[in-house]
């Protein structure tokens, strides 16, 4: 029985939709006190006072702090947690969960109220009056680098660090003096709301006697927020329960220790009673991180072939007000695939990163790869362009190993590249979407004048995912390891329990996990049950974020599994009386060599493993195994898309026609959830290049916090997905799996900006900002015909 | 002030302040958690109901507006533990993920397939418009819906005919 690759629906399913997946804010406590945040209206400003009398008054209301209140009480041992100093001199302004003294962004908590009501807490929230002295705001990047006002006062320069991979600096100079044809092009990052769409929550129950505490929050990363918040409260870690119950998406918004959640927990602790908070949609544009926020310059140096021989980028990255946990090495995560699928002898990278007093930035979905497959693959489309050859043909040219297949390859940002397959993703990629008769019908209607032009536009990305191996995000400066673990155990009655350190918020780990070991022990999936995301039921896990649920997890289950078999064996062949070498394991059952009538079903032996009457001398009495997984590399899947768009050239209008893509992510468990991650994944890269823009003015106020003006898009503005896939298994784990939760935003913006640049390509235009509105688009027309 | 109304069949009957939106009212007072709170602007969808058989938004009303009314939350669409059509569509066609959408989705789906039982593709989409979804991209959203027009047509035939719309 073989269910490791069927689309087998998923286990879920029947839960949330019928309403009962139970979120943050459907559970609740006896007693419970809700918060209401004070936030700052000023982006950078001193706290000169913070008068609480009329909100104390009003009716529910049980309490209002301060910051320096709370600062008195002494409930942090530490500010909050960022998790990556990315260099050791990189400058980190201490983040309490509330401000005292100084304001660093708008929405930044002042104070927080406790009510007895969610509207309690709102009304009384908004009756507390804080008094300002303004300060200048720094609201960009550009006014970051020019150091004239600071974003904390107390700042020397708003430079927090600068890193730099640049393995041969020689090399590199050379290969830029040799070049026949040199790109420049400068690209935005703009700012992005991540928008999953249960707005975070969190609900903290103290023990009755004071003792433990329960901090239920909407979550990717249970795990690290029970030792986080353990080290910077200095509750202890052996005090708090961390769970994530049903999580409404993440996408690396909820991938993070939040001022919030630590209120929350230091706040139950102290008062003995439950204390909660969810985030209203408005106000999660100030209390989650924002994504990207990055200037990029890629230079690229190629021969008069095309043929790449150097790339040299340089980022300024926005962090915001403050490191969060993850905030300073989200542009490092993208470093290692400027050369994209290339081979390029010659490589330089250096990344500032900049305080502004805006909202902190931190992972949102692929996490400073899809920053930098797009910078490569909108660089390599002007390289065509220059060189006079296709875009197709341009990467044809560069592709590693020459597009064929390869492992373990060696490329100069100093990865190895588990595998890669270049050249029939393009091929299946361009047949799929017809290419050839799009190319014509685009002639077509540039000869006809049409009003609405089309353009083509193609990506092949690369990612690296699986994070993984822990000596090489140590290598980083990552203050974590990448392993995951596992238990897996058979119950008395044959049913199989497996426990996961991964932490699903949507991407149906309970079903993949089922699968794997439903197809390693031979049983019924139905008869698995995954158990996760509580960290009294699953104490050690690295939980889940950049893609490496399945690559680390899964194959973590995966080996348990082969550990449960080896113990099994054991059992079996000492009941069987036979050697274990002579027992084969088929099908759910041992059997004897050469004498297939004595066999002995898994459930059979785990029902002997727990009566314990006959067992090998000294074995343990039980069918239980546990794996702590740490993988040799990280995984690389790839992948080519195809954009069809159709700009409107009296408006300035794109519509997205068709999107094909092409995707290969290794072995695949499930590939109804294979597909489903690469479609969500896609529509949020388009989202970018088309639409989404979080709009910071001069004085460092959002101009579009609510989904009113911040236009996530529907299914109105999406066509249907063409999809296929291609498979070359990872050579870093026995499952030959990779990864597959952002490949599709990776992919996704540059297509189609490739696309839209295609469709203006006659006028002359090579580039458009993101989001290419109609009207950036329309004024990039009437410039060109100037 | 008192609100009754009728809730999945049930009479329901709760104190509640007069500001309070119906979607509070279904959560906070009936304590029905599967309707969804997504944004404060009317933007999201993940709070539809059906309401005396439309699909609303229930933010966008006050519990006070719809009493005596006729409410069905996602957790009075299945029959017993047969789920509805439109449910067992989204499970086939893998048009969930994360799930809070869903709730919303799967009424405002159901109430659009009730006016229109033979959408195009492009119907659908501009049907769904006013629900948002950050983890499926649409696509199987879309085609759960499909899925349920074409393999549950007479179901929906006779919904249609019962509600006085024609296809
Ligand atoms: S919660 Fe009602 S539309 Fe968003
Ligand atoms: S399934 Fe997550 S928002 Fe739709």
């Amino acid at each position: 029985m073989t269910v490791i690759g069927t689309p087998l629906k998923r286990k879920e399913d029947p839960k949330l939709l019928t309403g009962e997946g139970k979120y943050v804010d459907d559970i609740h406590a006896v007693g419970e006190l809700w918060m209401g945040m004070v936030r700052s209206t000023m982006a950078h400003a001193t706290i000169d006072g913070v008068d609480t009398s009329a909100a104390a008054g009003m009716p529910g209301v049980h309490a209002v702090y301060t910051g320096a209140q709370l600062m008195d009480m002494g409930l942090w041992a530490a500010p909050l947690p960022c998790a990556w100093p990315v260099t050791p001199d990189m400058v980190n302004p201490p983040h309490y969960p509330v401000a005292t003294g100084e304001v660093h962004h708008v929405g930044e908590i002042i104070a927080v109220v406790l009510a007895d009501t969610r509207a309690r807490a709102a009304d009384a929230a908004e009756q507390v009056e804080v008094s300002y002295g303004p300060l200048p705001a720094v609201a960009s990047i550009a006014e970051a680098r020019t150091d004239g006002a600071k974003a904390h006062s107390e700042l020397a320069s708003n430079k927090s660090y600068t890193w730099a991979l640049v393995p041969d600096p020689a090399a590199l100079d050379a290969a830029f003096a040799a070049a026949t044809h040199h790109v420049t092009a400068e690209f935005t990052q703009q700012r992005l709301i991540p928008v999953p769409m249960e707005p975070r929550g969190v609900l903290a129950v103290p023990g009755v006697a004071g003792g433990d505490v329960t901090i239920y929050s909407s979550s990717q990363v249970p795990h690290f927020l029970k030792i986080l918040l353990a080290a910077t409260t200095g509750i202890s870690e052996s005090k708090i329960r961390a769970v994530a119950p049903a999580v409404g998406g993440g996408f690396g918004a909820k991938l993070n220790i939040n001022p919030d959640e630590s209120l929350a927990l230091v706040l139950a602790n102290k008062l003995g009673r439950p204390v909660r908070w969810t985030e209203t949609r408005s106000e999660a544009a100030f209390s989650t991180h924002q994504g990207r926020g990055q200037l990029q310059r890629i230079e690229l140096a190629a021969d008069a072939d095309g043929k790449l021989l150097g790339v040299r980028v340089h980022l300024d990255a926005d962090m915001g007000a403050y490191m969060m946990l993850v905030t300073p090495g989200v542009p490092l995560l993208g470093s290692f695939l400027y050369t994209g699928v290339y081979d390029v002898p010659a490589f330089g990278f250096t990344c500032d990163g900049w305080f502004t007093n805006m909202t902190p930035t931190d992972a949102y979905r692929g996490a400073g790869r899809p920053e930098a497959s797009y910078a490569i693959e909108r660089a390599m489309d002007i390289l065509a362009g220059k060189v006079g050859v296709g875009p197709d043909e341009i990467r044809r040219r560069n592709y590693l190993a020459g597009g064929e297949k390869f492992e373990n390859l060696a490329v100069p940002s100093t990865l190895v590249f588990d595998s890669g397959h270049y050249g029939p993703s393009l091929d299946l990629a361009l047949d799929k979407a017809g290419y050839g008769d799009l190319r014509a019908e685009q002639a077509r209607r540039r000869a006809a004048g049409d009003s609405k032009q089309l353009g083509i536009g193609l990506c092949t990305y690369v990612e690296i995912c699986g994070l993984a191996p822990s000596r090489a995000l140590g290598g980083l400066g990552f203050g974590s390891g990448g392993w995951e673990h596992a238990v897996v155990r058979l119950l008395p009655t044959g049913k199989a329990e497996v426990v996961s350190g991964s932490t699903p918020h949507g991407q149906g780990h309970e079903t993949s996990w089922s699968m794997i070991v439903a197809d390693k022990l031979g049983i019924d999936p139905a008869d698995v049950t995954v158990l996760h995301s509580d960290t009294a039921i699953s104490p050690l896990g690295l939980d889940t974020y950049g893609s490496r649920s399945l690559a680390v997890g899964g194959v973590a289950i995966s080996m348990a599994c082969d550990k449960v078999i080896d113990k099994a064996r054991l059992i079996a062949a000492h009941q069987m009386e036979a050697n274990p070498e002579d027992l084969e394991f088929a099908e759910g059952a041992f059997t004897v060599k050469g004498s297939p009538d004595k066999t002995m079903p898994i459930q059979a032996i785990a029902f002997g493993a727990f009566l314990a009457h006959n067992l090998p001398d000294g074995m343990e009495p039980n069918l239980q195994e546990q794996m702590t997984f740490d993988p040799s590399n990280f995984a690389f899947p790839f992948g080519t898309h195809v954009a069809v768009v159709e700009v409107d050239e009296t408006t300035g209008q794109v519509d997205l026609l068709r999107y094909v893509a092409v995707d290969d992510c290794g072995n695949q468990i499930n590939p109804l959830i294979v597909e489903g991650q690469i479609h969500g994944g896609i529509v949020q890269g388009v989202a970018q290049a088309l639409w989404e823009d979080a709009a910071w003015d001069a004085d460092g106020n959002l101009r579009n916090p609510s989904l009113l003006d911040y236009l996530v898009p529907s299914a109105a503005e999406m066509p249907s997905f063409e999809t296929a896939f291609t498979v070359t298994p990872s050579p870093a784990n026995p499952l030959g799996v990779k990864g597959v939760g952002e490949a599709g935003t990776i992919g996704s913006a540059a297509a189609v900006i490739n696309a839209v640049c295609d469709a203006l390509s006659p006028h002359g235009i090579t580039d458009i900002e993101m989001p290419a509105t109609p009207r950036r688009v329309w004024k990039a027309i009437q410039e060109a015909k100037q | 002030m008192q609100v009754d109304m009728t809730v999945n069949g049930q009479d329901r009957s709760a104190d509640v302040e007069a500001r309070t939106l119906l979607v509070y009212y279904l959560r906070d007072a009936v304590g029905l958690t599967g309707t969804n709170v997504g944004c404060d602007t009317s933007s999201c969808g993940a709070c539809t109901v059906l309401l005396n058989g439309e699909s609303v938004k229930s933010c966008t009303i006050l519990a006070a507006q719809v009493r005596g009314a006729d409410v069905t939350t996602i957790e009075g669409l299945a029959d017993g533990t047969a789920l509805h059509p439109m449910q067992q569509a989204f499970m086939e066609c893998h048009g969930l993920q994360c799930g809070y959408c869903t709730p919303g989705m799967v009424l405002a789906a159901t109430s659009l397939l009730a006016d229109n039982p033979r959408p195009t593709e492009a119907e659908v989409r501009e049907g769904l418009e006013g629900n948002l979804c950050r983890c499926t991209g649409y696509h199987n959203i879309v085609k759960a819906v499909l899925h349920t027009a074409e393999h549950d047509a007479a179901f929906w035939q006779a919904r249609a005919s019962k509600s006085g719309v024609t296809a």
